[in-house]
């Protein structure tokens, strides 16, 4: 029987606009996924810490303030010195042209700018999580 | 109105019968469902027999207001163009602000970053890559003086979006002001120091709910005595309708919140009508046209009967709700970007026909990234079009009488006061989002709406239909780190040169006063004064009252 995945959705940094982390939270966990919302600012290490706890396949982070070239170098640092290299990190938000080769650079691939249709973003989810024993 | 017992009906039913009937049997209406972009339904046509019973013999400038505040509309005084901008260090925005002044600008509109919003110095570890990036730079009474350095207060009307720590930016630009000389009694500005709508929408709260409502009644009291022409608060729906919310919801929770800061302010012993006619609003102008002129057309007649009815308030300047409306950021898209000029267009147009005192048009690339100077020019020139070319403005109020206007105007009045009867069922709105009433609700209709745009009931041009594969990316702002070290250096050697001892002295004076009852702007003169931080202050007050934290509603 496969298990669902599970999805930590976090919100880093100081930004409080959660409308989108919180209709993807709900769209995912419609789509049969277990979902757990930290809420608002959270610093990396807490997000981590969240995913360690929480056994997660993946974390969405939701970033509009264009804080995000500091904030996922750190959370991508902190997952594998914890040994989370396999969970997948999706982020949402506003996020310019130029930083999307950096991030993949960093190994995050899954980037959804405003607009991106949710079914895309489950569908994304759904083929890309690490496998669940 | 026709009697219902007539067999034959309303004229408005037998047109449905004898001529809309017979002519969808051969040409069917378009799928729909015919909705405003909030869901409210909508009817094929309005006649006289929906608006039977109305009263409509108010005109511009009459109590309660819904055709308008001034009796001349446009033709007296066009709207203000007031422009939000900030970004990066003080000079930075300073250079900006000296720019627009120099272009025949009048007022100013200051956008701080967030750890200037969140009352957070730049060295904590939350604010990591946050300095300067969504607007200016702020940390103590020397940045204030850098950011109007070369601008006269004295002259110029200055608006600062700021909520939480209000009352710390509002202290340092009364000393900037007390430092040129220039007289608090006759300068002016506004501070949106609107709490209620942080904890329902944007989140930028700091303290609980309660000592954040002192916060604002103390500015109320401080401003009718010492700044009485300042506008001391906009009780914002706009970010409350960023949010997701509805329309009607926008409405109905704006002016709730506005009537709770009245109530506190009546609670704390100040006289309505020497704090309300200081109160202003600001609203969002979202996409659906004529939904959005009704929303400001109910928002006077409702506010005016409310300061006339509920609280007493005999002077018409308390009656009369003054505006400033923003387009809908949340409406504009990242894809095919210049389709935002079209939007933000029409969007100014519902505000301006709805009578907005003061306007804000988005640029096109704001899905992307804070705007460019040309972009923000465009942006501009928008609202100039709309005053000068399109001839709206040679007539008050020009859609009043319209049978589909004035009922959905009638509608938003009955939906709010449903509303206001569930709010203050549960004892107010402090109570209300204490108990997360109203977060619910604007989470709910934010995800119903995402889940009509996935199905396409809703089309949004070029992100769920009418998509475009090849597009080119245009030119955007990017905003490097510059600030933030700039900053962080300047903290440090404040740190080192100012009397340090007096910090402290005026930081433990502002924690006696918050602990007792005494009005908290006095000794956050002092601390100002004494070149204390925001961070400080606010660190000193979450001492004294804690920090509020959310369950987050999904």
């Amino acid at each position: 029987m496969s298990q669902k995945i599970r999805v930590v959705i976090a919100k880093p940094g100081l930004d409080g606009h959660d409308r989108g982390a919180k209709v993807i939270a709900r769209a995912l966990r419609d789509a049969g996924m277990e979902v757990i919302y930290t809420g608002l600012r959270q610093t990396p290490e807490m997000i981590v810490s969240a995913a360690l706890q929480e056994d997660a396949d993946v974390i969405g982070l939701s970033i509009l303030s264009g804080a995000h070239m500091h904030i996922c170098p750190r959370i991508m640092a902190l997952l594998t010195e914890k040994g989370l290299d396999d969970v997948q990190v999706v982020i949402g938000g506003i996020i310019p042209d130029v930083d999307v080769p950096k991030l993949n650079a960093m190994g995050i691939r899954g980037i959804f700018i405003p607009g991106t249709p949710m079914q895309h973003i489950i569908d994304y989810i759904a083929a890309n999580a690490r496998a669940r024993v | 109105m026709k009697s219902v017992a007539d067999p034959a009906g309303t004229r408005k039913q037998r047109w449905e019968r004898e001529v809309v009937e017979p002519t969808l049997r051969k040409s069917p209406e378009r799928k729909g469902p015919f909705t405003t972009i909030s869901g409210r339904p909508i009817e094929r046509l309005y006649t006289a027999e929906d608006l039977a019973g109305l009263d409509d013999t108010n005109h511009p400038g009459e109590f309660p207001y819904v055709r308008g505040i001034h009796p001349t509309g446009y033709r007296g005084k066009l709207w203000t163009m007031r422009q939000f901008a900030g970004f990066g260090t003080p000079e930075e925005t300073n250079q900006r602000y000296q720019d627009l002044i120099a272009a025949g600008g009048t007022g100013l509109s200051v956008a701080f970053d967030l750890p200037t919003l969140m009352g957070r110095d730049p060295d904590h570890e939350l604010c990591l890559g946050e300095v300067g990036k969504c607007g200016v730079s702020i940390m103590s009474l020397a940045d204030m003086e850098r950011l109007f350095e070369g601008i006269s207060l004295a002259e110029i009307t200055t608006s600062m979006t700021i909520n939480s720590p209000a009352p710390m930016i509002f202290a340092m630009y009364l000393v900037v002001a007390e430092q040129q000389g220039a007289d608090w009694k006759t300068i002016s500005g506004t501070i949106q120091n609107d709490i209620l709508k942080e904890f329902i929408a944007q989140k930028e709260y700091i303290f609980p709910p309660r000592p954040s409502m002192r916060l604002i009644t103390d500015i109320f009291a401080f401003c009718a005595k010492e700044v009485p022409k300042w506008n001391t608060i906009s009780v914002s729906g706009y970010h409350i309708r960023e949010a997701g919310s509805t329309s009607l919801q926008e409405l109905a929770f704006t002016l709730r919140d506005g009537l709770e800061y009245v109530q506190y302010g009546v609670d704390a012993g100040l006289d309505v009508d020497d704090f309300v006619p200081r109160m202003s609003f600001f609203f969002n102008s979202h996409s659906d046209f004529f939904e959005e002129i009704a929303k400001y057309r109910a928002a006077r007649k409702l506010w005016a009967e409310a300061m006339k009815n509920r609280f007493g308030a005999k002077n018409p300047r308390s009656w009369a709700l003054r505006f400033h409306t923003q387009t809908a950021g949340v409406s504009l898209t990242a894809q095919q970007p210049y389709n935002n000029v079209v939007r933000t267009a029409l969007q100014a147009l519902a505000a301006v026909l709805g009578g907005t005192n003061s306007l804000h048009t988005n640029s096109l690339d704001e899905a992307l990234a804070l705007p460019t100077k040309e972009t923000a020019t465009i942006a501009l020139r928008t609202q100039q079009i709309i005053a000068h070319e399109s001839g709206v403005t040679n007539v008050v109020d020009p859609l009043g009488g319209s049978y589909f206007i004035e009922k959905l105007t009638q509608d938003m009045i009955d939906g709010t006061l449903k509303y206001w009867d569930t709010i203050d069922g549960m004892g107010g709105m402090v109570e209300a989002i204490e108990r997360g009433y109203p977060q619910k609700e604007v989470a709910e209709a934010s995800y119903q709406f995402q889940q009509a745009v996935e199905r396409k009931e809703k089309v949004i041009v070029g992100v769920n239909d009418f998509i475009q594969a090849d597009e080119k990316p245009i030119e955007i702002l990017y905003i490097d780190d510059t600030a933030s070290g700039v900053q962080l250096k300047r903290l440090a050697e404040l740190k080192q040169t100012r009397d340090n001892a007096r910090v402290q002295q005026t930081l433990a004076a502002l924690k006696d006063v918050a602990k007792g009852r005494g009005n908290t702007m006095v000794p956050l003169l002092d601390c100002v004064r004494a070149y204390a931080t925001v961070g400080e202050m606010c660190d000193a007050l979450r001492e004294v009252w804690g920090e509020y934290e959310e369950v987050p509603v999904i």
